[in-house]
Order: structure tokens, then C-alpha cells, then sequence
């Protein structure tokens, strides 16, 4: 196992720039998910660590060798595709023990890892079944099998669960954090279902255009977005943004919202008269007569225990999460008010988020 | 009647009549000269050009006797002179006053016609799937341009430069060999071999050559034990159609050989018999003519109907 670096990683295709200036580092044992919408180059990310594709410029590092030029088959990983690329003229156990038979290991050692590789799975009675008439999570799990077989380096998998439905889905997920706490397998994990990586992942890395966004924690990801794009990409329903114009001077606690003064966590920089964006989680909006805003029930949303209303005002159509028992009319009169300690400012301009007390608390680890 | 019964994948019991009929009409068509030629093989010459035509006849291997072989004629005291009868063809050639002189040329051909027709077909599909494995997964500049060349060269009937290829075989000594039509076939199946197996590759994932690259292989090793064997399918398609080319290629054969290299479509019509025409003979020799196409396509039959719908529709 060893720790992966990638530094300043640049790819272009021709004249399109699919991979720009990616950092990030993923610890021996960690379990990293490169998370972003379609086409923002994730799988390019993952191809150039694996060494599927050449990097324009900047480094890769696995466990402190620079392995940038190096071909494939030289870096010692395991890379889960999508479509699982079974053999399909190979059953399930020659599937599995096929990097062994490529790395030359003798007959015995093979039948005896593979057997074990097939009990961890548990898959030792689909041994010597064709791999073509294997349900999905099979197949996934026999394609995650030949990764482990060969204990290499580090896993990389891109959306290895992407094919699979729903439930099956759901099982993998378990199954597959279960198996990185037991390996404790540096992994690198693709994928653009956000429920997938917050239920995964050590740490979160959030592409998009090609540029990493940010690179931290589920829970920071989800608390402390670093931008506009992450803050609007991860949750559902997604963050409220309520745009409006002011300058921000550090220590300052409160922000001017129309009329209103809205109380915020404490400024950690100053910012010259700017287009701001207060950011709300759905979750922080609660009810109240006094609510410094205010606007028009525009309907409700039931979910089970917690139910999504729509409320427009002035600053747009909010959505607010309350619990399901409260009744709500269309065209009813509300007051919406905000948990002061957990709003996000942004510069409109940059989409950066604006420092504030709330990048403080708890936010390490 | 039942409208509910109507199903739009399903053909209606009628029309799966009626398409079973044409096919059966089809088939008939197609079949009846082959059957009349297959009968013919087996006809006295005088038979064989009665009329009305016979369909019931004394079988008769005459025409395989005389496909195999050269007979003089001789006086029928002289054929007293010698002794009883070296087998079956023996018998037959002295009962129509001849004697056996020799083997005839048709093996040679035969065997020429084998060599020239799998040699040629192996060579068009070998570098047929190494060069659409390279437009399939590389990029090659002007690739488009490149693989319209290739098709390009199948626009124009081949025939169309039989005299240039004829004074170019002249002069580098190519005319009449066997090395010269195996590369001449070969240049004229190459492009259907690119275009066919290009379509069959891209269709087989990269993900298995770079699950195998990761694994350990070099990119040649995934090309031989992953690709190669997903792509059996358009392989045998590919080298069916390569082989029936060069197999029943006729003009070229006509044009450039006469005899070392001599290939079975030039010779089997040309067997003459006693004043004329040996109709069975030829018979005989087109019928063991189709026999290794025939082997050939049945062997590769479970990859064939797959690989004959170009790929469309895998698994
Ligand atoms: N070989 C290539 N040649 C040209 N462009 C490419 C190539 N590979 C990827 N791209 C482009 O680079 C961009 C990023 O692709 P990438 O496959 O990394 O996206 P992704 O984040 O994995 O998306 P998805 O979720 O759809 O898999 C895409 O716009 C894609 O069209
Ligand atoms: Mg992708």
C-alpha cells in the first residue's frame, strides 16, 4: 500500500483542456473519492494515475516514486472499470487469477489466492462459472477480485457500481467499505453519485471543468463548501443562494440583506463593496413570523419524515426542509429565518467562498 | 380472431409462411444448378449431353476417372496385348478403346489453388486485423484520410489493371508464380479485411487490453491473448469472404498463370475429352472444386452467424 500525489497534473486533448492543474493527495490506507458531474474529467484524473494516459504536464507520485512516464504495467495497481472488463472467454476463476498469470506467479500460489480472494467476496461458489451469465454484483465482484488478488499498490475504480441497480447498489456500497477497512487499501473512487461518496469516503475530492474545487472531508464538503460549484453540486435539494451587494470587514457578524441584517459567522477577511452570495442549506431555513424574510408558500415537496416547501421571495424560490407534520397552504404568507452559524458567503465573481468562523469550527480531520 | 393476440415483434403465422415459402423458392433456385452439375459428375459423356437431359441415368465415375487423368487411344488389339486392367478407371478408359497414360493436371491445380487461396487469405486477415487494431485504438494522423484510401482501392473493379499488373509481374518475375497471386490476392482482400475487422474491434472495449496492460501485459501480449480472442467472431467472417474471393478468382488466374501456378478456376473448363468437351469431367472437377469451401464455411459456421451481421448486434 502507498500514498498517491498528484501534482499540478495537466491534460489537454488537442486543444481541449480536460485535466487543469490537479493537486491532491491521497494517505497510505485512504479512501478518496473524485467526485463531479459528467465530463469534468475525472476518468482522465484516474487514467493518468493509473498510466492509461500521459499527463500534458505536472507529476504523479506512488508512495514517494515519481511513476509520471511510467507504463501501466509498472506501477503495481488495480484499476475497476466500469464495465468490469471481464474476460468473457475466461471463467470466473481464471478472471480472477489472470494479473498472477501475467506476473508469471506459479500454478499453486494462484489456485491458493485466488480461492481466498473468492472468500472474501464470496463468490468461492461461482469459481468456475462462466462469466457471462454472472448477475451485475457478481460480475463487480469479480472484477473487484482480480484487484485484490495481486495486492498491489493502491485500488483505482471508476464507477464500478455505475451499471448496477439501485439495491444492488445500495449492497456494493456497504460491501465495498467494508472490504477498504479490512484491506486498508489506499483507493482512488470515480464516481458522480454524491450519496456514493458521501457514504464512502474518507476524503472527497469535488471536480469541475477539470479543476479540482475542493478537497477535504464528506462532512466538510457538505458544511464548509469551498466554492459556489461544490456548495451547489453536493445535497439535494441543492444549497439557496441569496445574492446580494456589500463590502465585509474582517470580525464583521452581520451582513446587510435588503433591509435586514442578517447575523453570519464572523468574517475572517476584509472585502472591498463586491456581487456576494449568502448561501443557505435547505436544512438551516426555519419558520418564523418575525423571519427576516419573507414570501409566498409556492408548495411542498412531502419526503417521509421531513418534507421540501418552496417559498418564493424576492431573492428567488428558497426551498426549506422542515419536518413533514407541518401543513403548508400555496400562496400562504411566510417568514423565513436562517441558522446563523452555518451560512456560506461567496464572491459572485469567483465563486470562492468568503472566510469566516465557520472554516474554524471542528473543521480539522 | 383475436386483436389482442397482435404483437409487433412477432411475425403473424402468415407471413412466417410466406417468408418460409420465398426462402424455400430461393433456396431451390440457387441449389438446382449445383445439384444438375453434382448429377453431371456422375453421367456418361453421352449422357451427359442427351437430350432431353436424362435425370435418371446409369451412375457412372467416368468423369472422376477422366478429371484424374490422361488416356491415348489405341487399337483394340493392342489393348489385347496387355495385361488385365490396373483398377477401376482402367476398365473403364479400355472399354471405350483407350489406355491410361498418366495423371491428369488437376491436383497440381488443385493443390495451387489451396496454397494460393489460404495463403493469400492469412496473409489479408493477418494484416487486415494488425492494421484495424491500429485505426482502431491508436490516433493516427490523418486517419480518416488513410482508411478512406484503403477503401478507396476497392472502388475500382481490380480487373481494370490487369496489364499493368501483368507487365509489372513480367518484369519482376512474379508471372506465373504461386508468391505472385498469393500477393496480388492479398492486396485486392486487404482493404475488406481493414474495413471488415475495424468495425469488430471498436466494437470489443479498450477496457480489456488496459485491464491486461495494468495487469502486467505488454500491449502486443493484450493485443494476442485478450483481443484476438474476442475478435474471433469477425476474424472468421473476414476470412471467409477473404478466401471465397481467392478461392473462385477467375480473371487474374487466366491472365497471369498458364502453368507452375496454374489455380483450378482456369483449368476445370479447359478439359477436353474425345471431340470436345469432357462435360462430366468438368463436372466433377467443379464439384471437388466447392468441397473445401464448403469444409471451411461449416467449421467456422457457429462463428459465421454471429460475425456476419459486421458486429451489429454482440452478445
Ligand atoms: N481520448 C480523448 N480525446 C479527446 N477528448 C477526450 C478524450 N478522453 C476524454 N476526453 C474529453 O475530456 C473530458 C473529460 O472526460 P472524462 O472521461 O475524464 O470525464 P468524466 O469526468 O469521467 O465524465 P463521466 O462522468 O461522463 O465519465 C470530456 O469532455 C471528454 O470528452
Ligand atoms: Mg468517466
Amino acid at each position: 500500500m502507498a500514498q498517491i500525489r498528484v501534482e499540478a497534473l495537466d491534460k489537454s486533448f488537442g486543444t481541449f483542456h480536460a485535466v487543469k492543474s490537479a493537486n491532491f493527495t491521497v494517505e497510505d490506507g485512504q479512501f478518496l473519492c473524485l467526485l463531479g458531474p459528467s465530463g469534468c474529467g475525472k476518468t482522465t484524473t484516474l487514467r493518468m494515475i493509473a498510466g492509461l494516459e500521459l499527463p500534458t504536464s505536472g507529476t504523479i507520485r506512488l508512495g514517494g516514486e515519481d511513476v509520471t512516464m511510467n507504463r501501466a504495467s509498472a506501477r503495481d495497481i488495480a484499476f475497476v472499470f466500469q464495465l468490469f472488463a471481464l474476460y468473457p472467454h475466461m471463467n470466473v476463476r481464471k478472471n480472477i487469477g489472470f494479473p498472477l498469470k501475467c506476473e508469471g506467479v506459479g500454478q499453486a500460489e494462484i489456485e491458493r489466492r485466488v480461492v481466498e480472494a473468492a472468500r472474501i467476496l464470496r463468490i468461492t461458489e461461482l469459481l468456475d462459472s462462466p462469466v457471462s451469465g454472472l448477475a451485475g454484483g457478481d460480475r463487480q465482484r469479480v472484477a473487484l477480485g482480480r484487484a485484490i488478488v495481486r495486492k498491489p499498490k493502491c485500488f483505482l475504480m471508476d464507477e464500478p457500481l455505475g451499471a448496477l441497480d439501485t439495491e444492488m447498489r445500495d449492497a456494493m456500497i456497504r460491501e465495498l467499505r467494508a472490504l477498504h477497512d479490512r484491506l486498508g487499501a489506499t483507493t482512488v473512487y470515480v464516481t458522480h453519485d454524491q450519496l456514493e461518496a458521501m457514504a464512502m469516503a474518507d476524503t472527497i475530492a469535488v471536480m469541475n471543468h477539470g479543476v479540482v474545487e475542493q478537497v477535504a472531508s464528506p462532512r466538510d464538503i457538505y458544511d464548509r463548501p469551498a466554492s459556489l460549484f461544490v456548495a451547489d453540486f453536493i445535497g439535494s435539494p441543492p444549497m439557496n443562494f441569496l445574492p446580494f451587494r456589500g463590502g465585509l470587514a474582517t470580525g464583521a457578524q452581520v451582513i446587510r440583506l435588503g433591509e435586514r441584517e442578517v447575523a453570519i459567522p464572523t468574517a475572517r477577511e476584509a472585502l472591498p463593496d463586491s456581487d456576494l452570495v449568502l448561501g443557505v442549506r435547505p436544512e438551516h431555513v426555519r419558520f418564523t413570523d418575525r423571519g427576516m424574510v419573507r414570501g409566498e408558500v409556492y408548495g411542498a415537496e412531502y419526503l417521509g419524515t421531513t418534507q421540501i416547501v418552496t417559498v418564493t421571495t424576492r431573492y428567488g424560490a428558497l426551498k426549506a426542509r422542515t419536518p413533514a407534520h407541518l401543513t403548508f397552504r400555496t400562496g400562504e404568507t411566510v417568514g423565513l429565518d436562517f441558522r446563523p452559524d452555518t451560512l456560506s458567503i461567496f464572491d459572485k465573481a469567483s465563486g470562492r467562498a468568503i472566510r469566516t468562523a465557520l472554516h474554524e469550527g471542528g473543521a480539522h480531520g | 380472431m383475436t386483436v389482442a393476440a397482435h404483437s409487433v415483434v412477432d411475425p403473424t403465422p402468415r407471413t412466417r409462411r410466406f417468408a418460409g415459402a420465398l426462402v424455400i423458392v430461393y433456396a431451390v433456385i440457387t441449389m438446382i444448378p449445383l445439384a444438375w452439375i453434382f448429377l453431371t459428375s456422375f453421367k456418361s459423356p453421352d449422357d451427359a449431353i442427351s437430350y432431353p437431359p436424362k435425370i435418371i441415368f446409369q451412375p457412372s465415375l467416368e468423369g472422376y476417372c477422366n478429371l484424374f487423368t490422361t488416356r491415348s487411344r489405341q487399337t483394340p488389339d493392342f489393348i489385347q496385348t496387355l495385361g488385365p486392367p490396373q483398377g477401376m478407371c482402367d476398365d473403364i478408359a479400355r472399354s471405350r478403346n483407350m489406355v491410361i497414360a498418366g495423371p491428369s493436371n488437376y491436383l497440381p491445380r488443385f493443390v495451387n489453388s489451396l496454397i494460393i487461396a489460404f495463403g493469400s487469405t492469412v496473409l489479408a486477415v493477418a494484416l487486415g486485423t494488425l492494421s484495424a487494431y491500429g485505426f482502431s485504438r491508436f490516433r493516427v494522423p490523418l486517419k480518416e484520410d488513410l482508411l478512406f484510401f484503403i477503401l478507396s482501392t476497392r472502388m475500382m473493379p481490380p480487373i481494370a489493371v490487369a496489364i499493368p499488373i501483368y507487365l509489372m509481374y513480367r518484369a519482376v518475375g512474379l508471372s506465373d508464380t504461386r508468391l505472385g497471386m498469393i500477393l496480388l490476392y492479398t492486396s485486392v482482400n486487404v482493404s475488406l479485411a481493414v474495413w471488415l475487422l475495424k468495425g469488430f474491434i471498436d466494437e470489443i472495449p479498450r477496457e480489456y487490453e488496459e485491464a491486461a496492460m495494468i495487469d502486467g501485459y505488454t500491449r502486443f501480449q493484450a493485443f494476442v491473448r485478450v483481443v484476438l480472442p474476442q475478435a474471433t467472431t469477425g476474424i472468421a467472417a473476414t476470412a471467409i469472404f477473404c478466401l471465397i474471393f481467392a478461392w473462385n478468382e477467375y480473371a487474374f488466374a487466366v491472365l497471369l498463370t498458364s502453368g507452375n501456378a496454374q489455380t483450378s478456376p482456369p483449368f476445370i473448363p479447359i478439359i477436353i475429352g474425345e471431340g470436345g468437351q469432357d462435360w462430366p469431367a468438368v463436372a466433377a472437377g467443379t464439384t471437388l472444386f466447392l468441397v473445401p469451401i464448403v469444409v471451411f464455411t461449416v467449421l467456422l459456421r457457429k462463428h459465421l452467424l454471429r460475425g456476419i451481421t459486421f458486429g451489429a448486434v454482440r452478445k
